[in-house]
């Protein structure tokens, strides 16, 4: 009897708790309304399944509860009421996977006119890397790092010349450009994370990996690792500043390129296999 | 003279003679039941104070000086790994699996008792072994329970030397200790059911861990290879998740190797691994739920098909977990079609518990009160993996909060409330005496009503974009104020919850011993385990006759019968009528 009532009340408590609660998605900084939407689709309908089988169970405890005398029908099963369930259910899944998957079609289409920006993560920090003129990452190697090449370009790839590199946690993007985030870390998995922007995705020692957005708002935004990378992963901390234009270019305009940091570095590029010690991978250190 | 079948010949048991023949080297499935059991508990009430530890460093940062960002890391994967492998699955299958199934179908005992007592005892050495981990030069592995390379074995990690490769190994050997318990729980069922005992007139009881102890045959392998793999990544410098990288500015001789290689061997492991926690809980609640409604399961038939169709279905699902690992996103399309496609079998699930309540006769015992907890726990859990299997609501979810309350919710609180409920099931049966009722329905309360204030608001942290696997938040503009309130009342709310175990144990313990003497049948049930001659249940299990199964598992409430519940031993004519009135 107690139990029945307690999950009524479960149930109201939770929709108050919906209706109240002060933590909510972020207010929206990217182009990603379609995941907001699909989110909000899905709470929509497991939120009224949710209230609706919860007061479904405390009303059958409440209405079918032990009495002196009472007794259970005898029901072993109903084939037309499980078949209308099962046809309901799989077209209320429909519903909920189409929204999902058209956001996913163009979450995995990335537009032909999207700006690059390379985010290279490192336990327990962010840099950037923009193509520079020529609009062209040049390759880069894990091989290649060493302290005068954090980046590990290849210092005889022209194409990376030019790259401008942000040794910082900081990186600006101008607002209404779309733009392909391009990931590479350089030790362990991370994860490029801005809560105002809903995309994310892993870095992954190995290959690149990649998302895109496009800003819509300017402003100050926190870039968080999402992906557990160690002892200091909590304080992995970034920020993304999204500026109007004429800024974000001002700002980019002061960024070196690879080839002044060589230049400053010395005169000959650092050889090509490291000039990084080599250690066995399994030593103790 | 009348001739015996092998099968009732009592004298092939070889009765132990020596204490040690009876309670340590048992091969009786009843008491390496409880061997299994008590082990497992053991050691989740360790992965517990891990628990209430981590929520005291998320509600009050520093308030506790011994919680390093290392130490968080460390009982935060020692917990995850301990509550998923070590506890719930040697829990459900080693306990549950191993004393209810020889009773459920009417067997003597498992069909390979010696190989039952190895799996027990490997599996003692597995809990050890990571015990042992706990205690090695660098602690336990801090990697997160997923382990994912290459930081599991990199500087930067805490218990990179020994903790790792002790949890590796420790996990290889309970492998071994499940693939011996798993054969034998599926060679049981299919080879050694009393007559009458169709595959269609089990108790959903036996069908759930049936399918889960087939699934894990399937999916522990996976496991077993990554963890291989990985020691030796680990100990002899080969590079199967390692790909060339620099770790801590130095270059290593590591190259070619995929961390997403391990991420797939262990989802093809998780994911299923999530069934053969959740399978044995859903046959057990629809059993309590039938027991204590006085009336059969509603669908029977559907119900033992939706387990099969979930179990088949779990073992291509596993890419959901790594929607934003950077495997190829084309893969989104597929394994969130297949992950929402499983919602459908166990929506079937939830109704037919619904309506199995619908037109009972519902009393409300204390497993009743669990089995009712864990629906309501089970439809939230299962409504937010809908947010989470659905690709693109996903991205911004993954590595939240939300993530953690959804998978404690599904796959942590919902079968610990079956498994509470089961045990206060069972417990007349195992140990022939009655439990105190208040002290079980105050434990019933604080655990269901606290297990919600707990994982409740983790989800709205998650939509709010509050990572997990943060030692500590700090200064986060986005997070306001009133997160750091949440933190708090879940912390306070996981203590209390955590404390009010005690109770359980206390009236565990109280009355193994002074408990007062129990009904051989005190629910009227009509499942097998519950006829037997003794209670409880001796050596052998039935005495000189095997029984025989004249019905399902389900005649609760027959429409003219006497009783409201028929065994399952009971003949057609043996049926005492309800004179017509």
């Amino acid at each position: 009897m107690a139990v029945a009532i307690v999950i009524a009340a479960l149930v109201l408590f939770s929709i108050a708790f919906q209706l109240l609660t002060p933590w909510w998605l972020t207010p929206l900084a990217s182009n990603w309304g379609s995941i907001d939407r699909a989110l909000n689709i899905t709470m929509w309908v497991c939120g009224i399944l949710f209230v609706v089988l919860n007061l479904f169970l405390a009303y059958s405890i409440w209405r079918y509860r032990h009495r002196p005398g009472h007794r259970a029908h005898y029901d072993p099963e109903s084939a037309t009421l499980e078949r209308r369930l099962t046809v309901w259910t799989g077209i209320g899944i429909a519903a909920l996977l189409a929204p999902g998957l058209i956001a996913w079609k163009e979450f995995v289409t990335v537009p032909h006119d999207a700006a690059v920006v390379e985010a290279v993560g490192q336990q327990w920090q962010w840099t950037f890397r923009f193509p520079g003129r020529d609009g062209v990452l040049g390759t880069a190697s894990s091989r290649h790092i060493s302290p005068d090449n954090p980046f590990g370009l290849d210092p005889k790839d022209p194409y990376g010349r030019d790259d401008l590199l942000v040794e910082s946690n900081e990186v600006h993007l101008p607002r209404g450009q779309p733009v392909k985030v391009v990931l590479r870390s350089k030790d362990v998995l991370h994860n490029f994370f801005v809560p105002q922007i809903r995309a994310k995705m892993d870095l992954v020692p190995g290959t690149v990996t990649y998302f895109w957005f496009t800003p819509t708002r300017t402003g100050t935004f926190e870039i968080l690792c999402a992906e557990l990378c160690g002892v200091s992963h909590y304080a992995m901390r970034g920020s993304l500043v999204v500026d109007e234009e004429p800024v974000f270019q001002a700002w980019l305009s002061e960024q070196p390129t690879f080839a002044q940091l060589m230049a400053e570095a010395g005169p000959a590029p650092p050889p090509v296999t490291g000039g990084a010690q080599q250690v066995p991978a399994n030593s103790a250190n | 003279m009348t001739s015996t079948t092998i099968a009732d010949d009592a004298r092939v048991m070889h009765h132990p003679k020596t204490w040690i023949g009876k309670y340590v080297w048992s091969q009786d499935h009843k008491v390496i039941a409880l061997q299994y059991s008590v082990t497992a508990i053991a050691i989740g009430v360790v992965a517990l104070v891990l628990s209430d530890l981590m929520r005291l460093q998320l509600g009050f940062p520093d308030a506790v000086k011994f919680i390093t960002p290392s130490a968080y890391l460390q009982f935060l994967t020692m917990h995850g790994m301990i509550m998923v492998v070590y506890l719930l699955t040697a829990l459900l299958l080693g306990g549950f699996g191993n004393y209810l199934i020889p009773l459920m179908v009417g067997a003597r005992d498992m069909v390979f008792p010696f190989v039952n007592m190895l799996s027990y005892w490997v599996y003692l050495l597995a809990v050890l072994v990571l015990v042992a981990s706990m205690f090695a030069p660098g602690g336990p592995t801090g990697a997160g329970w997923t382990l994912y390379p290459p930081q599991a074995i990199l500087e930067g990690t805490p218990g990179r030397h020994w903790g790792i490769i002790l949890m590796l190994a420790s996990l290889a050997i309970f492998v071994v200790a499940f693939t011996m318990g798993g054969l034998n729980y599926v060679t049981t069922v299919l080879q050694a059911r009393a007559r009458g005992m169709t595959l269609m007139r089990m108790p959903c009881t036996v069908w759930g861990i049936f399918v889960a102890a087939v699934l894990g045959l399937l999916a522990f392998p996976a496991l077993f290879v990554a963890a291989i793999m990985m020691m030796l990544d680990r100990g002899l410098g080969t590079s199967f998740f390692m790909p060339s990288l620099v770790s801590m500015g130095q270059q290593t001789s590591f190259n070619g190797g995929s961390p997403l290689l391990f991420q797939h061997l262990f989802w093809f492991f998780g994911h299923p691994e999530v069934y053969i926690v959740a399978l044995p809980a859903f046959g057990i609640v629809s059993d309590l739920i039938s027991t204590h409604a006085r009336k059969n399961i509603f669908g029977y038939r559907m119900m033992i098909w939706a387990i099969i169709v979930i179990g088949a279905l779990s073992m291509f699902v596993w890419a959901h977990h790594m929607y934003v690992s950077g495997m190829n996103p084309y893969f989104g399309f597929f394994f969130a079609t297949s992950t929402l496609i499983i919602a459908v079998p166990t929506a079937i699930k939830v109704y037919n518990w619904l309506l199995t309540l619908w037109r009972g006769d519902i009393h409300l015992t204390v497993p009743m009160l669990f089995a009712i907890g864990f629906i309501f726990t089970f439809i939230h859990g299962g409504l937010s993996g809908l947010f989470l299997g659905n690709v693109s609501v996903d991205v911004p979810l993954s590595d939240t909060f939300f993530v953690v309350g959804h998978f404690h919710m599904v796959m942590g609180v919902s079968p610990v409330l079956v498994i509470f409920g089961a045990i206060y099931h069972w417990y007349p049966k195992i140990t022939g005496r009655m439990w105190n009722v208040p002290l079980a329905q105050i434990h019933f309360w604080i655990t269901f009503l606290g297990a919600y204030a707990i994982f409740l608001p983790m989800h709205y942290l998650g939509f709010l974009g509050v990572p997990r696997r943060y030692y500590a938040l700090g200064e986060t503009a986005f997070v306001p104020a009133s997160a750091h309130l949440a933190n708090q009342a879940i912390t306070i709310a996981a203590l209390v919850v955590g404390v009010a175990q005690i109770l359980f144990f206390y009236n565990m313990i109280w009355s193994y011993f002074r408990g007062p003497k129990a009904d051989p049948n005190p629910w009227r049930a009509t499942t097998l385990e519950w006829q037997t001659p003794q209670t409880p249940p001796a050596h052998g299990n039935w005495g000189p006759k095997l029984p025989v199964v004249y019905r399902w598992a389900y005649d609760y409430s027959v429409p003219g019968a006497a009783e409201d519940f028929i065994p399952q031993t009971v003949p057609p004519d043996g049926v005492a009528r309800r004179p017509a009135t």
